[in-house]
């Protein structure tokens, strides 16, 4: 019959002679035993597949897990979803961009939305032929950028700097080489060192000397290898003997340093010139950075061939970036001379300078070495390493500073980039110089600064001078200073401000000192400044370049003083870099204002207050060049008179030119 | 049975999503774009001229500098073509300035910054992208308003404007 039942009944226990239907009732349900367990593998299969696909999916997604996320996301697949909808940090869009999180500025900066007005192609070779200087360190073409190595040796001073061969761009980097017997008067060596090894074939990098008691040279550089991992490497004179220094021989078995665990492979350059330690080794300072930290690592050696890396850092200061160049060297506290770079002690204090990557200025800060710790302690936080004082505040990069044993003292080169356009350094065939070398003294007046001032030798290129004493100019004046033409000038001046005015000057409030990269430059009258000098001025006053003082009373009723230099009016051409740059210099008690500017085509250099402070600048005159440049005195204060007292010297050309062993000197 | 049933239906509309999300395990690269672009002038124009060069998907930032800099490479390019277009029909001082300023872009800045991405050096890569936008504005300047370059100038100096932004994020 259809249905069978249990049947309790076991007297009816009757064989089946037929499948007994199931309970459930239809005839799918008859096949259904088997299918069940399919469908459940199946089930299963599907999913361990789902959790295999999860795993794999959180294990590379770094988003969030939500399911709406994952929709945007696939959403993206098919257009680009608009920032500006979802980011907070959105970077406006290119026709107000702003130079980004950082402040920093590169060589040539995005300066466009300065003033627009000016001839834009007032350019012609006369013009870029006039900008090569006379008497500043330059290779006859092509691309230069930072010292390395220099040293005196057998008579010679010795400077070797990144050059490129090719071009008037940074690039294909190897080492240059030039001699001289003043610092001043230079002659043109074949190139030291070339990108020939494994080691260095993507860059002969910058690098310093140090020379042993007994005269020998070791020279550490960096070496951008064929995989681009920057290494140290030892290189060493092939002839002691040669005061020329013409050839170089690089360790064999280089390089001596790889960037140790924990660097980047491209955050480890510029070795240091080495200083003794008390246990009679050697130590070396090497810059680099963690994050945004910076950071100076420390390694120790007896041969310069293997070397121990000291734990720790010399000094790290966040956010500053890469230390680029790092130098560490004594100054004295008590003598006016320089020191070798091993001396230590009483007497003595420390300076660590750095170029910063990140916006491309050299700083320093003064304090002590700790020996025994190797540390490097400032003695005011506040001018820290990288964020406290400048060499200089214009255009000055990658300096170095080596210890001139013939003369006692401590001597900087710091690189000049250009401030114009590409277009004009690749007609011109050149660009970047070197500053006049410097010397390097602690300010024992204010023991918080150092004094830099141009090498006497420079005072050998002084020809005829004129001198010009207690010039008046009342406030809104311009005194023309006739000294012929004035493009190669040595200039001192000292300026006075009427007492009564100084006296009578109220308190600013709102400031605390002017700000000579946001004042607007000379143009903006103050009751106690500007008043200075104008140089690589027209007659018609078209063109110049205001080196000035800006004094303030500040809130305490104390004076604060502003110095600086401005290139807003240096040139019609508006391709160039129109920047005022400067900073606050010490005067102190019964000083009258002092600057001392040397003028030399291209570039102007100038000095207050003995060298407290210092800017150099790049200008690019169209008209005030050749005979056409002028120099005057200006006052542009709306109440003080000022009293100028001035000597101008012309300079003669230096006559930087290739060695020729026929010609004596 | 219905247990089956719904816990199938499940299972596989969690499949679905799944896959449906499966292509973000790639986009996870392209999270690399995203984050460099969004520090750049233009993140628009930035992820898709990087997006349209193969290999953007796996390069790290400095790989993709090194993209941005062969777009570069492309607009001046673009702009030299129309330049010597323009030198046979309409010649004037102005287009033989740019002429200058476009030949700078291509023997100095883009040469600089290629080298500087590769070898390690980055704020001259900074440098030579900066300075390209700076020629290619110096050249639109030139011709006072009425410049048959513009959208030449414009597309040069915005990719340049990214490169830099991008060198200064290796810095």
């Amino acid at each position: 019959m259809g249905t069978s039942t249990n049947n309790n009944d076991s007297s009816n226990d009757i064989p089946c002679s037929y499948i007994p239907v199931p309970d459930s009732l239809d005839a799918a349900g008859a096949m259904a035993e088997p299918r069940r367990q399919v469908k459940g593998l199946l089930v299963i299969l599907c999913g361990l597949l789902v959790l295999f696909l999860l795993v794999a999916f959180n294990g590379s997604y770094r988003g969030s897990n939500n399911a709406h996320e994952q929709a945007s996301l696939a959403a993206a697949l098919t257009s680009i979803v608009d920032e500006k909808s979802t980011s907070s940090e959105t970077v406006p869009s290119s026709s107000t961009w702003s130079r980004g999180v950082s402040a920093g500025v590169s060589e040539k900066s995005n300066w466009l939305f300065s003033s627009n007005n000016g001839e834009m192609y007032p350019w012609n070779n006369s013009m870029l032929s006039w900008q090569r200087t006379a008497f500043h360190f330059q290779p006859e073409k092509n691309w230069m950028n930072d010292p390395n190595g220099p040293l005196y040796y057998k008579g010679w001073y010795h400077f070797f700097y990144q050059y490129n061969p090719n071009a008037a761009v940074w690039g294909d980097i190897v080492w240059g080489h030039a001699i001289s017997r003043d610092l001043i008067h230079w002659q043109h060596l074949p190139l030291a060192m070339v990108a020939d090894q494994w080691y260095d074939k993507n860059g002969v990098w910058t690098g310093s000397a140090t020379i042993l008691p007994n005269g020998k040279i070791i020279m550490l550089y960096t070496g951008s290898t064929n995989e681009s991992v920057q290494v140290q490497n030892l290189a060493y004179p092939a002839d002691p003997s040669d005061p020329l220094l013409i050839d170089w021989v690089k360790y064999p078995s280089n390089p001596v340093l790889f960037p140790p665990p924990g660097i980047g492979a491209t955050d480890f350059r510029d070795p240091t010139t080495a200083w003794l330690t008390s246990e009679g080794k050697w130590r070396i300072t090497i810059g680099s950075k963690l994050n945004k930290t910076g950071i100076a690592l420390v390694y120790d050696t007896l041969d310069f061939k293997t070397y121990e890396q000291i734990e720790g850092f010399l000094r790290a200061v966040p956010t500053t970036g890469m230390w680029e160049c790092v130098d560490f060297f004594p100054v004295s506290k008590e003598v006016e001379n320089g020191l070798n770079t091993s001396v230590n002690g009483a007497g003595v204090k420390h300076v660590m300078k750095v170029s910063l990557d990140d916006d491309r200025h050299d700083y320093y800060s003064i304090g002590s070495y700790d020996e025994k710790n190797v540390k490097f302690i400032p003695d005011d936080v506040d001018n820290d390493v990288g964020v406290g004082l400048r060499y200089d505040y214009g255009v000055f990069y990658a300096s170095k500073t080596f210890f001139d044993d013939s003369k006692r003292r401590r001597v900087l080169w710091g690189w000049i980039g250009e401030s114009d356009a590409e277009y004009a350094d690749v007609a011109k065939g050149w660009a970047s110089l070197q500053g006049i070398p410097r010397t390097v003294t602690l300010d024992t007046k204010t023991g918080s600064n150092l004094i830099q001032w141009p090498v006497e030798e420079v005072e050998s290129l002084r020809l005829r001078s004129d001198e010009f004493k207690d010039l008046k100019a009342k406030p809104g004046s311009v005194v023309p200073i006739d000294v012929g033409t004035a493009t190669q000038l040595d200039i001192v001046a000292e300026f006075e401000i009427e007492k009564e005015e100084l006296e009578k000057a109220t308190s600013e409030s709102n400031v605390d000192y002017y700000s000579c990269e946001s004042s607007g430059g000379a143009a903006h009258r103050g009751a106690l400044g500007p008043f200075g000098l104008l140089v690589l001025a027209d007659d018609g006053l078209s063109e110049y370049t205001p080196v000035y003082f800006y004094v303030i009373k500040g809130s305490d009723g104390n004076l604060k003083t502003s110095f600086c230099s401005d290139q807003s009016r240096s040139s019609v051409a508006s391709d160039v870099v129109k920047k005022t740059f400067g900073s606050l210099v010490p005067v102190l008690e019964g000083e009258k204002f002092s600057v001392r500017i040397l003028v030399d085509h291209s570039i102007v250099e100038s000095f207050a207050q003995g060298g407290r402070t210092t800017v150099t600048s790049r200008v690019y005159p169209t008209r005030a060049i050749y005979g056409a440049a002028r120099l005057f005195f200006f006052n542009n204060a709306t109440a003080a008179s000022v009293t100028a007292s001035l000597k101008v010297w012309q300079m003669n050309s230096a006559f930087i030119r290739p060695y020729n062993p026929d010609q004596t000197n | 049975m219905t247990n089956l049933k719904t816990t199938t239906t499940l299972f596989f509309f969690l499949f679905l999503i799944v896959m449906t999300s499966l292509p973000s395990i790639t986009l996870c690269d392209e999270k690399l774009i995203e984050s460099t672009c969004r520090q750049t002038p233009n993140f628009n124009l930035c992820v898709q001229s990087l997006k349209s060069f193969p290999g953007s998907a796996t390069a790290d930032v400095r790989g993709l500098g090194l993209i941005m800099v062969k777009v570069m490479q492309s607009k001046a390019n673009d702009a030299i073509n129309k330049i010597r277009e323009l030198q046979r029909s309409a010649p004037s001082p102005a287009l033989t300035s740019c002429a200058s300023k476009y030949n700078a872009i291509v023997v100095g800045d883009i040469p600089e910054a290629n080298e500087a991405f590769s070898k390690g050096m980055p704020k001259f890569a900074e440098n030579g992208a900066n300075d390209a936008a700076n020629e290619a504005t110096f050249c639109e300047n030139g011709f006072n308003g009425r410049s048959p370059l513009t959208q030449q100038n414009n597309a040069m100096r915005d990719v340049a404007a990214i490169t830099a932004a991008i060198a200064r994020q290796l810095l």
